[in-house]
């Protein structure tokens, strides 16, 4: 049997749904703050297993939906420069700004490219010397490292025409900001693969501080259901804690060598978070022996105004105080085909989720 | 042919289009219509309706495990005719070709598109070439157009009139294939797979199973959009509603792996030799019994019913139980962040 089919047998994910049914008798609210982890709730159909006492609410977790109108239109002035090819993550290319996206700029003949790692910007960067490369670096733990080491690799080989445009995050501050700001969370479903690279003492201060329980889970429907199990039964016996149910792949003291090229490239920064507001120490700034690299210094290009558009509650919706259907433009006007806000066009936004796997 | 490489003159209608065409169109293409050379290919009206379909072909990269653009190009017009219940009787194919094009890539093509077709049992009967300057098409671009011939009692199995609650929904294979094989070329995943794309002629499958069932309530082949977009449409604005069972659609274990990696979702990945249909209840055994004695149909599968609740809306049990709704997506599925 292979690894991911032993966590996907149906047998043994409806006896944990029997006993979280069994177990639950308070109602408690769950958040997940991984846009992984909104994609797995919807695409295995768990909500549609739990008892009703389970409320699940989907956070800040979609690196793409926090980010800022502001970065999108930074991003797209930058991509209009002559001699300026942006290297981009796909989910990006899609978004939203106030008045174009990269999708858009791409059609109109700006020199944009989707590529799966910032390694691949690099290689861009060296075959285009005579070109500025921009890799705009969003997402949280996990893709930050590979950035830093990106950076690394460049000074390294001395490749000096690629800029990243850093809107790298980390969760903790967010999580810790939800709750400040009264949020209604009992519990937080941890992101996975975050874990894999700060390892779990990143939560304590959550449980320390807030009594919240705070279990790291996995992917597969047998994590996540294990994962809701062990924050129900911290709940009904009121015992918060942090829990790694991700074992296979979460150690306690995290991936030592990519927090240390994080630590040695980057250092904390307050962060714009969309729908949060200002964040202290929630993004990552570069260190001034890096900051050559960094877009915003390096690339003078002029940002337009942004606009929101009325309607729109990303903003609520990434805090898990509203959901896709209590949209007004859900689906009317806002659709993964026409997307208004970032949570609809993210391919782990939880508006894209809800109408991807939604009722 | 002397020249290597495609040059404009090549179609410009001289000489030298006349050399492309006797050492590469003409020569694999050959047929009475054809060699006519006329304007116009003439022929004596089919029957009771003519089925009549076009595409273009832009595929990037031209050539990807398991076929080509030429490939694609013969299949999907064939398959187009074929899904609507139509016998395809001949197919036009018009090629557009950038300066500095392969002549052997080209003689590959055409080549291969004639040995589908002659298998088919269908002549290419006209064409048109056009070459235009380096950098203003992809290297080759491919249309081709397609006549069949469709009975009366058949006309309604593209529509889906006649479908009604407790019709079974076939696939007669696995899914993703083809879609996945172009993005683990496209992309520079650079992962070593054995993913190949499932373009196929889906005919002679297709009218064998029209010929042993007059239950066949609707077909379509399941190609952009993927199996998902094909049931969704079915289902909009209808009075039944559409349940599939994830734990019987085949996924080859290749693209089943690829997906997970980028975080797409085999149900909306483009296929080229895959045909939904919708039969009556009564003859869903045989016609899948049918389908399992050829080889385009070895894997097939009984996937969901039609039912009565949730109007208009296609519902998919998971394989853990759980239930979510399918909904047409709004692009191309984009790969994960992390």
């Amino acid at each position: 049997m292979k690894l991911h089919e032993k966590y996907r047998q149906k047998e043994s994910c409806l006896k944990v749904v029997k006993a979280i049914t069994n177990l639950s008798k308070t109602p408690i609210t769950i958040m997940e703050v991984c846009g992984g982890h909104t994609m797995a709730l919807y695409k295995f159909g768990i909500p549609s297993l739990l008892p009703e006492t389970i409320n699940l609410v989907s956070g800040p977790g979609c690196p793409v939906c926090v980010t800022d109108k502001r970065y999108i239109d930074h991003v797209v002035a930058l991509s209009r420069k002559e001699k300026v090819i942006i290297t981009t993550f796909g989910d990006l290319i899609r978004v939203p700004g106030s008045t174009s996206s990269l999708e858009n700029e791409k059609a109109h003949g700006a020199d944009i490219r989707i590529v799966y790692s910032p390694l691949e910007a690099l290689t861009i960067a060296k075959e285009n010397s005579d070109k500025k490369v921009v890799f705009p670096g969003i997402g949280f733990e996990t893709t930050a490292p590979t950035t830093a080491a990106t950076v690394l690799n460049a000074c390294e080989k001395k490749i000096n025409n690629l800029f990243i445009l850093s809107s790298h995050k980390v969760m903790p501050p967010a999580m810790s900001a939800l709750i400040n700001e009264g949020v209604k969370i009992d519990g937080y479903l941890c992101p996975g693969h975050v874990s894999v690279i700060t390892g779990s003492g990143i939560y304590y201060p959550i449980v320390e501080q807030f009594k919240k329980g705070c279990v790291i889970s996995g992917f597969e429907p047998l994590d996540i259901l294990l994962s809701i199990y062990m924050l129900v039964k911290q709940f009904e016996a009121d015992k918060p804690a942090v829990e790694i149910e991700y074992k296979r792949a979460v150690r306690p003291e995290g991936n030592t060598k990519a927090l240390s090229i994080l630590d040695k490239v980057y250092q904390p920064g307050d962060a714009w978070w969309r729908g949060l507001g200002v964040i202290p120490k929630s993004g990552l700034d570069f260190r001034v022996e890096y900051a050559d690299f960094d877009a915003q210094k390096a690339i003078d290009v002029e940002i337009e105004e942004t606009k929101e558009v009325s309607g729109c509650i990303c903003g609520e919706i990434l805090k898990g105080l509203k959901s896709a259907k209590d949209c007004p433009l859900y689906k009317k006007v806002c659709s993964p085909a026409n997307p208004v806000g970032a949570c609809m066009v993210s391919s782990e936004g939880a508006c894209a989720a809800f109408y991807r796997y939604g009722v | 042919m002397k020249h290597k490489e495609i040059l404009l003159n090549h179609g410009s209608g001289g000489r030298l289009s006349r050399e492309l065409f006797d050492s590469v169109f003409g020569k694999y293409f050959s047929n009475p219509t054809l060699n006519k050379m006329t304007d116009s290919a003439v022929f004596k009206s089919p029957g009771e309706n003519i089925a009549f379909t076009t595409d273009s072909y832009v595929v990037d990269p031209i050539f990807f495990p398991g076929g080509h653009i030429g490939t694609l190009a013969v299949c999907g017009t064939l398959n187009d005719l074929s899904v609507s219940g139509a016998t395809p009787l001949m197919l036009s194919a018009g090629f557009i070709i950038e300066e500095g094009f392969s002549v052997e890539s080209l003689e590959t093509i055409v080549a291969d598109m004639a040995a589908i077709a002659k298998d088919a049992g269908v002549n290419i009967v006209t064409g048109d070439t056009k070459v235009v300057d380096r950098g203003k098409c992809d290297g080759i671009f491919i249309n081709t157009s397609g006549i069949g011939s469709l009975s009366d009692e058949k006309k309604d199995i593209s529509f889906g009139t006649n479908i009604s609650v407790g019709d079974k929904i076939i696939i007669n294979g696995p899914i993703g294939d083809h879609g996945m094989a172009i993005v683990s070329k496209r992309n520079q995943i650079n992962l070593h797979t054995e993913i190949k794309s499932d373009c196929a002629p889906l005919n002679k499958l297709i009218s064998g199973i029209l010929d042993i069932s007059s239950n066949i309530k609707f077909m379509r082949d399941a190609t952009r959009g993927g199996l998902a977009t094909v049931l969704c449409e079915c289902a909009e604005n209808k009075d039944f509603g559409i349940s599939i069972d994830e734990t019987v659609i085949p996924v080859n274990n290749g693209v089943a792996g690829l997906c997970e990696m980028l975080g797409f979702d085999p149900l909306y990945i483009a296929n080229e030799g895959k045909v939904v249909m919708i039969v009556s209840a009564l003859d869903a055994e045989k016609i899948l019994k049918k389908l399992k004695e050829h080889a385009l149909g070895k894997d097939a599968a009984i996937i969901g019913e039609v039912v009565e609740n949730h109007h208009g809306k296609v519902s998919l049990q998971t394989e853990i139980g759980g239930r979510r709704v399918v909904e047409i997506p709004a692009g191309d599925q984009l790969p994960r962040i992390c």
